[in-house]
């Protein structure tokens, strides 16, 4: 079997662009976005159909669940109770030198718990879940069993981009609400000690950070983090051609794309939270 | 070639359904006890009483923070709403658990610091006061660190104005310190400290005043001497003083003899004056006899004229 050689495209840089090509790309990224858009609102109604939980759709959505969420849960709660312990002892230490402790555990709580565990847990779903889930489909458009079962009258897109699609969604948001939970104990822990008596001003002060619109806030900011990372990678492949030498572009725009909406997502959360 | 284009399967799991399920319920599990743990942490399962503060400026004051007595707190802010006379009230929801801290003399303070957000604090004088009512509205006291600061930046720098002009090269601190140095180098002198209070004749002024005033001293120490000599000698006053009071013992031990003498005559003059005041009773009954006897005879001599040829036409007619 000889290699087949592919050409590297010729690429040109934005200031090289002319106009039709500028109105091309423009073209692209809309429809780019068009279809991220198109795509959520078919896998929400097929989620929201009854025939998704039952037979031979729940037994693949059910396997995809416990094989992509299974494996990372033990993997992430170590790695953020590690991270977590080492900036609570950070800030409790710098909190106790400058005389603040009374702050400390409002900080650790509104920086891990609020910011950095759902992030996290958004990344390392996609590493470990959504982006490979999303290669997977991509190599099936790419062989040719995509079209093979579009022929035979099944729907891929049920059978397979809906449940890690579901998957995904469900193993991010799990993993930030175990590692929030955890990095709550571990914080109990760090600035009272093994004891029980500190326990109602902890209470007070979770209840203080945890007013009614950072508690939405922060749910929505999981959620749509955990559709962020499994829907914008799984749009990208199938939104172009099914050829094998556009993949690795197409996975690498939606990364690009990724990226991107988990930033807006961050930044409304901040706009949210704190203005 | 067909099998090789059919989509792979994911491997079959054991116990796919339960470990599913498993999955599902931890996941219901965390949002729903953090649902509830939440709205525990926020009090939504504990029966408050209100309590409305009042204050002109509710800076520093935000929805959900702790009031605290103690240093333990007790009630937390719900609402800060813009009252119709321009005071702010601050709506406080203080559970009922911990209601009995607060009680009709309570006294509300909020006190903003440098650093870190207001406190809102209660005190307590006198724990035997009836409890705070439901809806009771008390006005807070308000202690502002940062408004006293611009106060006492202007007080340090009019201190610091003050300082200058004292340490100024010109100031007269500056001066009186230089005669101060004049001064103690003049002390330094041959002449020492009397040189550097005035001129050459005036130091020589001073050491003949001071010698006459040692020879001054030595004759009141002589007449000192005399006087003690007259005072207290053989001869002296006191001694003298002395034989004088003896005497005059003795003058008053006679006058006392005299006095219980002249006692005595007054106690005889006593009994005399007693008898004289007794005669005079009897001198009075005996008048009063004699009266009646004068009368009886009056009347005697009336009643003779009256009866024999001695008697007389008393009657009068008119002519």
């Amino acid at each position: 079997m000889l290699a087949t050689y592919h050409p590297r495209m010729p690429t040109k840089t934005f200031a090289h662009m002319t106009l039709a090509e500028l109105g091309q790309a423009a073209r692209r990224a809309v429809a780019g976005w068009w279809g991220i858009v198109r795509l959520a609102a078919q896998l929400l109604e097929m989620l929201l159909s009854r025939s998704t939980y039952s037979g031979e759709n729940w037994r693949i959505l059910a396997g995809h669940i416990v094989q992509d969420t299974a494996p990372m849960l033990a993997g992430f709660t170590v790695l953020a109770s590690l991270v977590s312990l080492i900036v609570i002892r950070i800030v409790v230490v710098t909190a106790l030198s400058y005389g603040l402790t009374q702050y400390a555990l409002e900080m650790v709580v509104r920086v891990l718990v609020l910011e950095l565990i759902p992030l996290g847990a958004a990344l390392f779903a996609a590493l470990r879940c959504t982006v490979p889930n999303a290669g997977e489909v991509a190599a099936l458009r790419a062989n040719g069993a995509w079209a093979a079962a579009l022929h035979e009258g099944q729907d891929p897109l049920r059978r397979e981009v809906m449940p890690r699609m579901a998957s995904g969604v469900f193993g991010a948001v799990l993993l930030a609400a175990v590692s929030c939970a955890v990095t709550l104990v571990l914080a109990y822990l760090a600035v009272y000690g093994p004891v029980a008596s500190g326990l109602a001003a902890f209470t007070r002060t979770v209840g203080q950070v945890f007013n009614p619109a950072v508690s939405l806030i922060l749910g929505l900011k999981i959620l749509f983090l955990g559709v962020a990372v499994a829907l914008v990678p799984m749009a990208a492949v199938l939104g172009d051609a099914p050829l094998r030498r556009r993949q690795a572009s197409a996975e690498l725009q939606g990364l690009v794309r990724m990226f991107m909406v988990i930033l807006l997502i961050e930044a409304a959360s901040l706009v949210g939270n704190y203005y | 070639m067909k099998e090789e284009l059919r989509p792979v399967e994911p491997a079959p799991v054991a116990y796919l359904q339960f470990k599913a399920a498993l999955l599902l319920a931890l996941f219901v599990l965390l949002v729903g006890g953090t649902a509830l743990y939440l709205m525990y942490a926020r009090g939504a399962f504990e029966a408050t009483q209100r309590l409305v503060l009042v204050a002109e400026d509710s800076e520093g004051v935000s929805v959900g923070m702790d009031m605290t007595f103690a240093g333990f707190a007790i009630g937390r802010v719900r609402e800060i709403e813009l009252a119709a006379d321009g005071n702010a009230r601050i709506l406080v929801d203080v559970p009922k658990k911990d209601a009995h801290w607060l009680r009709t003399s309570s006294m509300f303070t909020l006190v903003r610091s440098l650093v870190g957000s207001a406190n809102l604090r209660a005190y307590t004088g006198v724990p035997g006061d009836p409890p705070l009512p439901d809806g009771a509205e008390r006005k807070v006291l308000i202690g502002d660190t940062a408004a006293e600061l611009p106060r006492l930046v202007a007080s340090a720098r009019e201190l610091l104005q003050n300082l200058a002009q004292l340490s100024a090269s010109d100031a007269a601190l500056a001066t009186s310190l230089a005669n101060v140095q004049a001064l103690t180098d003049k002390a330094k002198g041959p002449r020492g400290v009397m040189g550097a209070l005035g001129s050459e004749a005036d130091a020589r002024q001073i050491s003949a005043a001071l010698a006459r005033t040692n020879a001054l001293l030595a004759r009141i120490d002589g007449m000192a001497a005399k006087a003690d000599a007259q005072v207290l000698g053989p001869d002296g006053l006191v001694r003298q003083g002395r034989a004088t009071v003896v005497e005059l013992g003795a003058l008053l031990a006679d006058a006392r003899a005299s006095l219980k003498r002249v006692d005595a005559v007054l106690a005889e003059a006593q009994a005399v004056a007693g008898n004289v005041r007794s005669a005079s009773t009897d001198l009075g009954a005996l008048r009063a006899e004699v009266d009646a006897t004068v009368r009886k005879v009056e009347q005697l001599v009336d009643e003779v004229n009256r009866k024999w040829p001695f008697a007389r036409d008393a009657e009068l007619k008119l002519k």
